[in-house]
């Protein structure tokens, strides 16, 4: 099967319009006149259920952000009763309380039908053996992908995370097709395999990895398909949205969002202003369809930009680029947005330097500066001031197409940079404002 | 006739930040590991710079800076004995030209018995036929291991 749901998946890119107007306002209404919580909040907004009286309306109703989640830990915005509750799930928050989601049955069939259309949708399906590799548990990845992968037929191997060498096995002997991990992992699989005398290229059966839940690049991708011979496909989620939810086609020219689940937009960062296709800007939810925990304009916090045009794969629902950076990292230099995360892209694309590299923010007179100190490579290091200043004119030159702001250049000696473990610290933000 | 390769010397060339204390730890675990230093110069570039230096054990010493984290790599040089005259340097400048070799860099020292000239030239075998052809004076890579 190549469409898990044709009629609504290649559905008239007008009708599918109508069709999110038609939900989105039958949301507003219940929420008006069931939830508290949305009721003060369009009352403070000054805005009625009357006033949508279109799909660009939208842009009218208040935003969400994950900390009404917690200030209303742990089930205080829910518009469904307890007993009618089927599961939960909750996030561990980095800061402050958790967040707990919690879904009735129609809502995880929902999820897994977004799945199920996903997962098609990069060639999977009955025939195929499909390796869980996310956690199971209170984190959404283990289960949201168990039951996507046994809806459209596939057999599952559960093995969530951890004892890799095991992992490896049963992928040999169970004949996995695909796996769903987040791509650090699975390069850390190939590593591993690598060190048991295991090519997952040529004694295993593995071809696809479903590959998400951290941010990861072109680069990664091209690596794990060089690498490893597994093609790579980018999945999108975050557990406020249930999970798991949306993912590339085979065309891989972005991700597919199921525009009957979800109504996406893109907005400024700092004005919550909406955007152009095309232009990169902050990612808004809104859920249509979902009963214990819907989200109207949830602020994902992350930073990429919206494709509308109908996919060369004939599925008519927008597509969303690559998670680029999260707002919080943003940096704001002479009026600029400049990620950390762009800056790192570029970077891979240059062998002569490392991947390590430290992004520090001045401010001299009234103007912001950009330097960036990057490591050489040891093999790129020449003896020549004129080679080492070439590979400093690429970097700055890479950078500034990419960045669209000047940035200077620091070359500094392989291995002095910091080194970090999870979520690197790299900004020194030396402004006094 | 020596065979040409016999002048081809190995330096060790040294990439280092501009930061205070580079230098002093280079030299220092050099000399620490024993390793007479004969020239030593700095090229340095806006933000950045290559310390290059002649050495008695050039092996050793790429093995110790390589330990202590410094990007080391070889580079061939070769050193012309100057002599002790006006317009020595033009002279060996003038040779190379006519020869279409280029020079890369050089820097010189004072050496036990004359100055030297350290030359990064584009064709080494091609230099050192002409220096001695014209009857210049080279310094043998056997003082440089
Ligand atoms: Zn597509």
């Amino acid at each position: 099967m190549k469409t898990w749901d044709p009629r609504i998946e290649e559905m008239p890119q007008d009708e599918l319009k109508k069709l999110q107007y038609r939900l989105l306002k039958t949301l507003v209404y219940r929420l008006y006149s069931f939830s508290a919580f949305y009721h003060e909040r369009m009352k403070d907004e000054g805005v009625h259920p009357d006033d949508i009286k279109s799909l660009e309306d939208a842009r009218k109703l208040p935003f969400m952000t994950k900390s009404d989640l917690r200030d209303n830990y742990p089930d205080r915005i829910f518009t469904a009763a307890r007993d009618e509750l089927v599961r939960y799930h909750v996030s561990s928050g980095t800061t402050g309380k958790p967040t707990v989601v919690g879904y009735t049955s129609h809502d995880l069939d929902l999820w897994t039908t977004s799945l199920a259309r996903s997962l098609t949708a990069c060639g999977l399906g009955r025939g195929d053996v499909i390796q869980v590799s996310y956690g199971y548990g209170l984190f959404t990845g283990g289960l949201g992908m168990h039951y996507g992968a046994e809806r459209i037929g596939a057999t599952v191997v559960p093995t969530s995370v951890g004892n890799t060498e095991r992992q490896i096995e049963l992928m040999q002997d169970l004949g996995v097709t695909a796996i769903a991990c987040t791509p650090s992992y699975l390069i850390h699989i190939g590593e591993v395999a690598e060190t048991m005398g295991v090519s997952l290229q040529n004694d295993t059966d593995l071809r696809v990895g479903i590959l998400g839940a951290e941010p990861w690049s072109e680069q990664m991708r091209d690596r794990i398909s060089s690498q490893l011979g597994i093609r790579a496909y980018d999945i999108y989620g975050t557990s406020e949205l249930s999970g798991p939810m949306f993912c590339e086609c085979t065309e891989q020219q972005g991700i597919h969002i199921w525009g009957d689940i979800a109504l996406t937009e893109i907005v400024d960062p700092d004005s919550g202003e909406p955007l152009d296709p095309g232009e990169k800007g902050e990612l808004v939810f809104t859920i249509l369809q979902k009963e214990a925990l819907p989200m109207i304009r949830y602020r994902t916090g992350d930073i990429t930009s919206l494709d509308v045009a109908t996919c060369a794969c004939g599925r008519t629902h927008p597509r969303i680029g690559r998670i680029q950076g999260r707002v919080d990292d943003m940096l704001i230099i002479r009026g600029i947005n400049v990620f950390p995360s762009q800056i790192e892209h570029a970077l891979l694309t240059i062998p002569e330097v490392g991947q390590h590299f430290q992004i520090v923010v001045d401010r001299k007179g009234a103007l912001d500066t950009l330097l960036v100190r990057v490591e050489v490579g040891r093999d790129a290091f020449s003896d020549k001031i004129t080679d080492l200043m070439t590979i400093k004119e690429t970097v700055a030159h890479r950078l500034k197409n990419t960045l669209n702001v000047n940035v200077g250049v620091e070359l500094v000696e392989p291995g002095s940079l910091p080194r970090f473990e999870g979520k690197a610290k790299r900004v020194i933000d030396r402004r006094v404002l | 006739m020596e065979k040409k390769s016999e002048y081809v010397i190995k330096q060790i060339s040294v990439f280092s930040e501009n930061r205070p204390g580079r230098l002093a730890a280079i030299a220092e675990a050099l000399r620490k590991e024993k390793i007479n230093i004969f020239a030593f110069s700095i090229a340095e570039a806006n933000g950045f710079g290559v310390v290059r230096a002649l050495v008695d054990n050039p092996e050793r010493a790429h093995e110790t800076l390589t330990d202590m984290g410094f990007m080391v790599s070889f580079t061939d040089v070769i050193a012309v004995k100057m002599r002790d005259e006006p317009g020595g340097l033009y002279e060996t400048a003038r040779i190379l030209g006519d020869a279409g070799v280029n020079i890369e860099y050089s820097y010189a020292y004072s050496g036990k018995d004359a100055a030297v000239l350290v030359l990064r030239v584009d064709q080494a075998e091609e230099a050192i036929e002409r220096i001695i052809e014209h009857g210049g004076e080279l310094l043998s890579r056997s003082l440089f291991t």
